[in-house]
């Protein structure tokens, strides 16, 4: 059965129809990537999993749950964590302290060793732990942003646009580390401009157009895909 | 740096420190700190204004040219230059103020129009305008300003002197600005220019000694005249442990005596150099000791500032002890706000609402008055905590319909919803309850045991134990899983939401904590004061608090209580110059939001985030 199964959701901004009506799934343990242009409804349909905003028809189903109307903070309890779009790092609070407000839900006695672990898979965030966040560099903010999202211990991460304003050589390194968490047993929805990125560690992918899912594939299949080399690949 | 671009920056600051003092005096603040004198027989507060304002302008002038390589020589011309347009204003209105000179006024004001006018189609003509649009340029100008000058002309004529228009031109302004040469105008106006000039070039001079002496006098320099302008503070307290001939030796009923004032001077100019000799190494022995005898040292100074603390209603006698209670109060109320503005970004301009809560829970339950609904069954201790709840409660219920308010929006609700607390106690509605107008009298005096705690020196205590215990509790939620969770919404309320955080419970568990504090602050206003009116409870209450936290440090506990001591206190001391109050209260927080934006004593959060703005190769955030 699919840990997330997203069946025909309707989100609006206002009256603006933003998402008509998207369906997909996925399974655990997959990498699943979103690619499409600017406005195709990643971001929102991100935003609407993660409970920021609800759709106003359709329905979301989490683990065997509808969570169409479940409040964002309580699916972070259920474990889905958020890589939200720019990042959004606490800038004044320390790295350290980032990587604390990321497992604010977490009762268990571990975080300590989470946080250990947290430094393991990025030693830069090591270097800096009692740095302002907002003093690390946007690739640093990117792996501490991914960190912090670790620390609640998510079934389910969605990481909108990691590669957003980064310098190659740091894409490669953040979207390494997405490699690794996921052979930890993490399942992945990743949204992506970058979909050359994005499709070549993706098992999955969907292609949103205004709104809509217009190609679905598996990611081999999608990077070989005359349109979508064309359009995302820019690939002539 | 050209010379003509610092001849121009001496000019400018020289006109605008000129043109305070010209504004000083005209809004009568000059002769109203003139009652005050600073040394006696010597120096009034009114005078050191008058010399302050070019020693200060020159001093900062002088440290702008010197850092941008000009010669010392130049500074002193500029320092000069600045006294002496400093003075000019004031001396040009003393002219056309004096018998004599009136026609100056008469004349100028006829002349202006033409002048302003030729000069206004001078300016067109050099942008190349046509001569016919330059004439009529002119020619409205010239009207335009004529009819309002030749109107001021007339009044002066028909009054026969300025006050007719400036009210505070008048004797005592004169008085003060010719050093009490009012009958020998031109001594006094050469007093003045030479004062000024003096004042200008010392500036400079202060500012050109090397770093040991200036700081000494300067540390002189301030001590001397802030224990002049405060005199009857110091002789309050000093009443309390000295006897009537000393002090008879050094204050002349509240003045400074002029040899006290000179030993003073010299007593602190030697401490100040002894402390700007040894002080650096001081501080470097300290950070040199290790961390067990620094923890030592700094428990020492804990422990004796404690003890200070416990000690001060002895120390300080009754009248200054009531100021400390009302310090005490605002304290309680800047540790309470600041659990909704400094930790959880929640502007609340509403706070008194709170303040008022607490003060007519206390009322109503205690009163032995015609109000009171219990007659004295109820005590003060009793009524405390349920001050407290009921504060809370109201926190709590304003705090429903905003939660999903953010920013300048939230500060509009909540400054909504404290007007509707005071028309709430005025109204004829709770009148039966609460006495409308006439509020609600006859409020007993807490009892501790048996006895009744009247004066200010036993509520001191009281305020005194309530901040204590407030200020632990705020340390402890600044470090708590919800210190944390409020940080984490003030910096991004999605994001916070994303980590789990119901941002919703958040805010009103901030808004709640933060009432509580305001009802303990109310209930002991209601109680020291005796009567609780409607009247107290005003939108300046809230904005009093909330600029106690701005000026003190936000987030900064230390800090709230500086700020409270700085913007409570010194306006109870100077009461005099109340007329003038929200004036300086202004000028200071416009002062404080351009030089120290982070308070008197930051937060660490706070430090990092001024320090970390100037630097531009932050990177940003999002």
């Amino acid at each position: 059965m699919a840990l997330l199964e997203v069946n025909d959701i309707h989100t609006y901004y206002g009256n603006i129809h933003a998402l008509k009506g998207i369906s997909f799934e996925v399974d655990s343990g997959e990498i699943i990537a979103l690619i499409g242009s600017n406005g195709a409804g990643k971001t929102t349909t991100l935003r609407t999993i993660s409970g920021l905003m609800s759709p106003r028809a359709g329905n979301i189903v989490y683990a065997g749950r509808d969570i169409s109307s479940t409040r964002a903070d309580l699916l972070v309890l259920s474990g889905i964590s958020m890589v939200p779009e720019g990042r959004g790092v606490f800038a004044k609070l320390t790295v350290e302290e980032n990587l604390d407000m990321g497992a604010y839900v977490r009762t268990d006695g571990e975080v300590a060793d989470d946080l250990d672990s947290a430094f393991e898979m990025f030693p830069r965030l090591l270097e800096r732990r009692k740095q302002l966040a907002g003093t690390l560099s946007g690739g640093e903010q990117q792996m501490l942003a991914i960190a912090r999202a670790l620390m609640s211990r998510p079934r389910l991460l969605l990481l909108d646009e990691p590669s957003m304003g980064l310098a190659p050589v740091l894409v490669d390194v953040v979207f390494e580390a997405i490699q690794r968490i996921a052979s930890e047993g993490v399942t992945i929805l990743l949204v992506e401009q970058n979909a050359h990125m994005a499709l070549q560690i993706a098992n999955r992918g969907y292609v949103l157009q205004s709104g809509e899912v217009a190609i679905s594939d598996t990611a081999a299949n999608l990077q070989r895909n005359e349109v979508v080399q064309k359009t995302y690949l820019g690939i002539d | 740096m050209l010379a003509s671009e610092a001849s121009r920056r001496i000019l400018r600051l020289g006109l605008l420190s000129g043109g305070f003092i010209l504004f000083a005096g005209v809004i009568g603040m000059i002769a109203a700190f003139h009652e005050r004198e600073v040394v006696d027989d010597f120096i009034s507060l009114g005078q050191v204004l008058l010399l302050a304002t070019p020693f200060i302008t020159s001093y900062m002038a002088a440290t702008r040219l010197l850092e941008s390589g000009e010669s010392p020589r130049l500074a002193l011309a500029g320092g000069l230059a600045i006294g002496v347009l400093s003075a000019l204003p004031t001396v040009i209105l003393l002219l056309f103020n004096s018998d004599d000179y009136r026609y100056l006024l008469d004349a100028s004001l006829k002349l202006l129009p033409f002048v302003a006018a030729s000069y206004l189609a001078w300016k067109s003509h050099a942008q190349g305008n046509e001569p016919r649009q330059v004439a009529a340029t002119w020619l409205i100008a010239a009207l335009l300003i004529g009819i309002v000058s030749f109107g001021f002309a007339l009044i002066f004529e028909v009054k026969g002197d300025l006050r007719g228009v400036l009210v505070n031109v008048d004797r005592d302004w004169v008085e003060v600005v010719t050093f009490d040469h009012r009958r020998e105008l031109w001594t006094g106006i050469g007093l003045l220019l030479a004062a000024s000039a003096g004042a200008g070039l010392s500036g400079v001079i202060m500012r050109i000694l090397p770093e040991v002496p200036r700081r000494a006098l300067l540390y002189g320099l301030g001590i001397t005249l802030l224990v002049g302008a405060f005199g009857e503070t110091v002789r309050l307290i000093l009443q309390e442990n000295l006897d009537r001939d000393t002090l008879r030796a050094i204050f002349r009923r509240d003045t400074l005596r002029q040899n006290a004032a000179a030993m003073l001077f010299i007593i602190s100019t030697f401490a100040g150099f002894l402390w700007a000799m040894f002080g650096g190494r001081a501080q470097s022995e300290f950070a040199a000791l290790d961390d067990s005898r620094r923890h030592q040292v700094r428990n020492l100074g804990m422990l004796l500032f404690a003890a200070l603390l416990l000690a001060l209603p002895w120390l300080i006698g009754r009248t200054l002890s009531d100021v400390a209670v009302t310090i005490g109060i605002f304290v309680l109320m800047g540790l309470g706000l600041n659990i909704a503005i400094g930790l959880a970004g929640l502007l609340d301009l509403g706070y008194v609402t709170n303040y008022a809560v607490g003060a007519y829970i206390l009322a109503v339950l205690t009163s032995i008055g015609p109000l009171g609904l219990f007659k004295g069954t109820f005590t003060f201790w009793s009524v405390i905590p349920i001050a407290l709840l009921a504060a809370m409660f109201a926190g709590f219920i304003f705090a429903v319909p905003v939660l999903r308010m953010r920013g300048d929006y939230l500060a509009i609700a909540t400054l909504g919803f404290g007007e509707i607390i005071g028309k709430l106690a005025l109204s004829d509605w709770l009148k039966p309850l609460i006495g409308g107008a006439q509020g609600v009298q006859n409020i007993p005096k807490p009892f501790l045991f048996a006895t009744e705690l009247k004066n200010p020196e036993q509520l001191y205590y009281i305020v005194l134990v309530a901040s204590l215990v407030t200020l632990f509790v705020s340390i402890r939620l600044n470090n708590s899983r919800s210190g944390r969770q409020w940080m984490a919404i003030r910096e991004d309320e999605d994001v916070a939401t994303a980590m789990g955080i119901d941002t919703a419970r958040a805010k009103l568990l901030a808004f709640t904590l933060s009432a509580a504090t305001g009802g303990v602050a109310g209930a002991i206003f209601a109680a020291k004061v005796g009567t609780v009116f409607p009247n107290s409870f005003t939108v300046f209450i809230s904005i009093n608090v909330l600029s106690l936290i701005i000026v003190g440090g936000i987030a900064s506990n230390p800090g709230i209580v500086v700020g409270a001591v700085v913007l409570i206190g010194m306006p109870e001391l100077l009461r005099e110059f109340s007329d003038f109050r929200f004036l300086m209260y202004g000028a200071l927080l416009i002062l404080m939001m351009i030089n120290r934006p982070q308070g008197f004593i930051p937060s660490k959060l706070v430090m990092h985030e001024v320090h970390a703005g100037a630097k531009p190769k932050v990177s940003a955030s999002d």
